[in-house]
């Protein structure tokens, strides 16, 4: 009698550390969290100070004269992760669809296997690639191309003109919609996995088609987990530093075509905190990676705000 | 056997099963099955688990074809034209034959989308016409009233039982000329069979029913005719009143009375 209850004091003892060792692991992510966000804002405190809302706007880098704006990162960042999500979700929702409906069993595992491979390839590996590679035959074959069809279009046509140099912009989308296709592939791949089979039958039953099923039926099913993965694909194309670095061109120049060499906020801090002399500098530097964090802190808060809308627009009442 | 003979007396059948056989891989799972559905009546398929008869059901309209390794032989010949012919249209065969599965399963969209989905598949409808539409289909799953004020509602938002009168609503929205129905009270309470009991007697106007059912009352209640099966055979099949209260086979009494199965 005495034994049990010593070992079932011992066992609430326990459990109490445990709660406690849990309770600190998630107080301490918020703690980073706050951290992380305080030591940015501090950092770039001398440069909010010297250019205020200007920094957002400016397209001026000077260094020598310490002029600093952050807009071509910005746009840069930006337009390269529309350009792979762009192209990675139809690419991805593919890739989900063949796996999950319409490839043989004995396929499914090896394929989705390669998918997950594809996530692990460390990003310097697709900056060599996408440098040494994807680059030269992109200029030679691809963007002499665009050049002549494109190019003459109205609206669309200056996007698509001008020197085919291989890097630049467009290279960069492109790498990195490599990039995030396997995550948002096996992502939206467990998501229509889960989907009842009745519900899909029911589907077909009515006479749909394949398609007809994917598109009305798992995809509005599955959309809170589809939309998921998609933001975490965006997040790692918004942050990705290595492989953008090597093929986007480094220019702090604004044109309008997606040819040209640019500038993403990473590739940016990447290229020139070793180089960076004197407090504005460094703190210029700073803010740009506190905007990096408010674009990705925006973009994750707009895709729950949509969900929000997609689902009041179904009718769900709670 | 007296279970062919029977088949043969139905006048006019709407369905007519000759000589057909399932497999899964290599197993046969229905062996040389021969019956005809008779039109506008309810027809039932009875038998332990795993006897064959939501694998019979799922032939009508071929949705087996959706996974590989299974395959039907024989024919099932509706109006004059072979179902199991690969010529067939999957699309317009089930355009004909509706169904109703298990459990409910209303699609992640509202009340009147989860109606017109399947009616925009094949018709073009202005907005009016679609609106009587979904109000004619739901009018005749006897939901019209619970639902008419939320159409715009999510279908998943409703009851177990009204989700599965969706269904019916949505599988004759189509307007089919079959109705399958697989065990569709059987994930429902006693008053949402109740409900679905009687609208399928009223469906019967419209419609050749098919039901599945392990539920050996409900057969005997909603249904004209009744087939028994075991093992991938069918033992006996005649109308329902002399299969339950006077069955030729000793099987089919065995297991109506609750001897076996």
């Amino acid at each position: 009698m005495l034994l049990r209850e010593a070992s079932l004091k011992r066992q609430t003892l326990l459990d109490m550390l445990f709660r406690g060792i849990t309770r600190i692991s998630a107080f301490g992510v918020l703690l980073l969290l706050a951290a992380i966000i305080g030591s940015l804002v501090v950092g770039s405190m001398p440069a909010i100070e010297a250019f205020g809302f200007g920094f957002l706007t400016s397209s001026d880098w000077d260094p020598v004269n310490d002029q600093f704006g952050a807009l071509i990162p910005i746009v840069g960042t930006l337009v390269t992760s529309g350009i792979a999500l762009l192209i990675a979700i139809p690419v991805s929702f593919g890739i989900a669809i063949f796996l999950t409906e319409l490839s043989p069993r004995i396929l499914r595992r090896p394929l989705g296997i390669a998918i997950e491979l594809l996530a692990g390839i460390p990003s310097i590996i697709y900056g060599m690639w996408g440098l040494f590679i994807f680059a030269p035959l992109f200029a030679d074959h691809v963007e002499p191309w665009l050049n002549d069809n494109i190019g003459p279009m109205p609206y669309i046509g200056p996007f698509f003109s001008g020197p085919p140099m291989g890097i630049g912009i467009l290279t960069a989308g492109i790498i990195l919609a490599i990039m995030v296709i396997p995550f948002i592939a096996s992502v939206m791949r467990d998501v229509f996995e889960v989907v009842p089979t009745l519900l899909k039958e029911s589907a077909y039953g009515l006479g749909a088609t394949t398609w007809e099923v994917m598109w009305n039926i798992v995809l509005p099913y599955t959309r809170i987990g589809v939309v998921g993965g998609i933001m975490l694909g965006l997040g790692r194309a918004l942050g990705e530093t290595m492989a953008v670095t090597f093929v986007i061109g480094n220019a702090h120049e604004l044109t309008q075509s997606l040819l040209m060499p640019g500038n993403s906020i990473a590739s940016a801090l990447a290229n020139e905190f070793t180089e960076a002399y004197g407090e504005l500098y460094t703190s210029a530097l700073i803010e740009l990676g506190l905007i990096l964090f408010f674009i990705t802190f925006v973009v994750l808060s707009l895709a729950r705000y949509m969900l929000y809308k997609l689902g009041q627009r179904e009718g769900k009442t709670a | 056997m007296n279970a062919q003979m029977n088949a043969e007396n139905i006048a006019n059948p709407k369905v007519v099963v000759k000589d057909l056989s399932f497999y899964y891989g290599k197993d046969r799972a229905l062996k040389d099955i021969n019956l005809n559905i008779a039109e506008k009546m309810v027809t039932a398929f009875i038998g332990p688990s795993g006897c064959g008869k939501s694998t019979l059901l799922r032939t009508f309209n071929r949705m087996y074809q959706l996974y590989p390794k299974q395959k039907a032989t024989g024919e099932i010949i509706l109006d004059g034209a072979n179902i199991l012919d690969p010529r067939q249209d999957l699309n317009m065969l089930r355009a004909k034959i509706g169904m109703v599965f298990q459990k409910p399963t209303p699609f992640p969209m509202s009340i009147y989308d989860n109606i017109a989905f399947g009616v925009k598949l094949y018709q073009n409808l202005g907005k009016n016409e679609m609106d009587e539409r979904v109000e004619w289909a739901l009018k005749k799953a006897a939901l019209w009233t619970e639902v008419k004020d939320k159409l715009k509602q999510s279908g998943t938002g409703l009851s177990g039982g009204q989700q599965q009168r969706l269904c019916i609503a949505r599988a004759i929205a189509v307007k089919p000329q079959v109705l399958l129905l697989d065990e569709p009270t059987s994930a429902l309470d006693p008053i949402s069979t109740a409900h679905i009991e009687k609208l399928i007697d009223e469906l019967k106007e419209d419609f050749t029913i098919v039901i599945v059912t392990h539920n050996m009352q409900q057969a005997a209640r909603v249904s004209d005719y009744t087939a028994y099966m075991y093992l991938g055979d069918l033992i006996e099949f005649g109308d329902t009143s002399t299969v339950f209260t006077n069955p030729k086979r000793k099987e089919t009494e065995d297991y109506i009375t609750g001897r076996f199965g």
